[in-house]
């Protein structure tokens, strides 16, 4: 006797279906690939873009146009106006015109006044007094601006950043982040914070909060061993610190819409002799990161009210999201900057917080948070030595 | 034609159920009524039962069952036992081994103490179900190849997760029990440990895998193909061989000029699919404790391809002037 499951014609649309919804997961149209220009032919190392996704992002990241030159009239605004305390060496008229510019950039067009947004900042009684928190964010917000374009060259150059690459007319910008510190365990068996949803990790079940461990802490991120032969002791790697790294490292991929050989040699990641010139970019952004969070964000967060605060009552901060937004290039390399000459110059007064230069601020890049300063420190320097890393 | 390239089996037999062979004790402790079910049949005997589990056969479903149900209860305690959160994560979710401060030391049970015990079990109940293999095999007076072959999967699964953390001096160096956690572990191993691609070891891994799939299609295609002129009885033809091992010969012979016998072909098979976890376990227990980066070593040795790098190379930030 013959019998089956589902009559021939039912069999077929059953099948359809079954294909449909397997199908659904794909991306269409394929992507396109393109080799990189520091890469060896047939190796693998190319950009995968889908001409469907990048079209959508092209529409998402577009750089509003540049207010009108200002006339150009030789007097500060430090000597008209009060309480400058960056913008003071800036003449009147590019004054006028940048605050104008930022609250375009930040200020929601529902909350402006009389057809201006000066109110979400100033108190309009008194537009020198700092009652406003706004303002003295705003404060520190331009401090680092000008930070970023004068002494983050590195990363930054020669595009730069205005408020417009993170904030797209939101007074806090879509992508910033705060601690995670995950859900409380009822009861035990729960170690790291990792194995969960995540789409700052990329959707991995890697440590979730990678932004916290390296870009508040300075944790190490190298992690490869510089040696081919292990030491018997003591043990340099430790694959739960890789984890945290590949973590990191998912995150920046996300935020910048690039697969790792963007910036890496896929079959030796810690060569830097094998890496693209982005992989430095990346170096110099961790860091700037790590500085610009460091010295104009945290020392707000007494001011800043609680309803714009993480869990932990920690500010939100920036990361490589913030500006990227998924685009390896904020804005698809909008050059914004260069038409606002007042975020392109140091602060007219030194800045409160020390900033020395970015060279000497910043701690050796594999310093280990739990790692005593006199111990040795690991870094890729007997690789490069070697001449193989 | 369409009968033979069937996905399902094309016959079942159908007579009074059949208790096996007697052991040398008989028929003791095989128990249940045996049945017949028309859809197993389609891909096995028809026959269920009468099972034997025996002292060893059920400690070691005991002891999977406790391990798994620690793994379960503490997947559902990192969401706080939301069975929502349970579903949706649950791929995600995992029991993680302590943390390398606690190296080779007992944690509190929250920070991988109870990894430690789900290890514990879980070995425990692979080694029993392991001596149930071999004895089963004695009692039945077969050879005991299945018990060997399993060992060495076992030996795989003793590196990774116990023998290796034990010489490195840390359980941290073990992997989760998760489905998704696990996987990630792999990759941030392979990245750590400088390209787990070049470890030699891992290389035959691989072949002896890709290679026992090659061989699993060959010898089933030969004998499916064959069993029309009794090639099924492909045991009988090592010694008696007809016309079936003739022309299955025959076909290799002409289209890679070499043929496996029938005899032979089995002892290809044993020994490509025991020497996948054999050679991969020897590959992971010389990570790290003899091999700290299998890419240098690669390197070292003339392994790793040199090709040209285009343009200027790029300089460590971290070596250069003022970065320290």
């Amino acid at each position: 006797m013959r019998t089956m499951l589902f009559a021939k014609h039912k069999a077929l649309p059953l099948a359809a279906v079954g294909i449909a919804l397997l199908m659904a997961g794909c991306e269409g149209p394929p992507p396109q690939s393109t080799q990189y220009p520091y890469s060896y032919r047939g190796v693998g190392q190319n950009a995968f873009v889908n001409p469907r996704i990048l079209a959508k992002l092209h529409e998402a990241n577009v750089a509003p146009e540049s207010l009108a030159p200002a006339v150009p009239i030789p007097v500060a605004a430090g000597s008209v106006y009060q309480n400058l305390q960056v913008l003071g060496d800036v003449s009147i008229t590019e004054f006028t015109r940048q605050m104008s510019a930022i609250a375009e950039w930040i200020v929601p067009k529902d909350q402006w006044v009389n057809g201006q947004g000066c109110v979400y900042c100033h108190d309009l009684n008194n537009m020198a007094a700092d009652t406003k928190y706004q303002k003295v964010v705003a404060r520190s917000m331009i401090k680092m601006t000008k930070r970023a374009n004068v002494d983050w060259q590195a990363h930054v150059a020669p595009t730069g950043v205005t408020c417009y690459t993170c904030h797209r007319g939101q007074p806090i910008p879509k992508y910033v982040w705060t601690t995670n510190p995950g859900e409380k365990p009822h009861t035990s068996g729960y170690v790291g914070n990792q194995n969960r949803l995540s789409a700052v990790t990329a959707y991995t079940s890697l440590p979730f909060d990678p932004l916290t461990t390296y870009f508040d802490k300075e944790a190490v991120i190298a992690l490869t061993p510089p040696t081919a032969v292990a030491p018997f002791h003591p043990k340099t790697v430790n694959t739960k610190n890789a984890e945290g790294t590949y973590a990191l490292m998912n995150y920046i991929s996300r935020s910048l819409g690039v697969g790792c050989n963007h910036c890496h040699n896929s079959r030796q990641f810690a060569d830097w002799a094998q890496s693209s010139p982005q992989r430095v970019k990346g170096w110099y952004a961790i860091r700037m990161v790590r500085e610009a969070n460091k010295n104009f964000i945290l020392p707000l967060t007494d001011i800043i009210p609680a309803v714009n605060k993480g869990p932990l009552g920690d500010p939100k901060r920036i990361g490589c999201e913030t500006c990227h937004q998924g685009v390896n290039k904020p804005l698809f390399g909008a050059e914004m900057a260069k038409d606002y000459p007042a975020l392109l110059t140091p602060p007219a007064t030194a800045p409160a917080a020390p900033a020395a230069a970015p060279a000497a601020a910043e701690p050796a890049p594999a310093q280990v948070e739990a790692v005593p300063a006199s111990e040795p420190k690991v870094t890729g320097l007997a690789g490069t030595a070697a001449g193989v890393m | 034609m369409a009968e033979y390239q069937n996905i399902f089996t094309a016959v079942q037999i159908r007579g009074p159920a059949y208790p096996g062979v007697p052991h040398d004790e008989g028929q003791r402790d095989r128990i249940g009524k045996p049945f017949f079910n028309y859809w197993v049949g389609k891909i096995g005997d028809s026959q269920i039962g009468p099972i034997y589990l025996g002292t060893t056969g059920v400690l070691s479903v005991l002891c999977g069952f406790i391990a798994l149900f620690i793994i379960g209860f503490n997947m559902g305690a990192s969401v706080g036992y939301s069975p929502m959160k349970f579903f949706q994560q649950f791929f995600w979710l995992a029991l993680e081994p302590p943390n390398a401060e606690y190296g080779l030391h007992i944690p509190p049970l929250a920070k991988g103490g109870w990894w430690l015990i789900t290890g514990f079990f879980l070995t425990t109940s692979i080694l029993l179900w392991w001596v149930r293999t071999y004895r089963r095999a004695v009692a039945l007076g077969t050879g005991t190849h299945m018990a060997w072959a399993f060992a060495s999967a076992i030996w795989l699964y003793l590196v990774i997760g116990f023998i290796r953390p034990l010489l490195m001096g840390s359980w941290s160096e073990a992997p989760p029990f998760g489905i998704f956690p696990h996987l990630d572990w792999t990759s941030a191993f392979s990245i750590a440990y400088g390209n787990l691609y070049y470890n030699p070891f891992h290389m035959l891994s691989i072949a002896f895998l890709y290679g026992s799939a090659l061989l699993f299609a060959m010898h089933a295609g030969t004998i499916l193909s064959v069993t029309r002129y009794g090639g099924d009885r492909e045991i009988d033809q090592i010694v008696d061989r007809g016309t079936a091992a003739e022309r299955a010969a025959l076909f290799w012979r002409w289209t890679m000029g070499f043929n496996a016998s029938m005899e032979s072909i089995h002892r290809w098979a044993y020994w490509f699919s025991v020497l996948v976890v054999i050679t991969g376990g020897i590959g992971i227990l010389l990570t790290g404790t003899v091999v700290d980066n299998w890419y240098l070593w690669g390197i070292k040795h003339g392994l790793v391809p040199p090709y040209p790098i285009t343009g200027v190379p790029v300089p460590d930030p971290a070596s250069l002037p003022g970065a320290l």
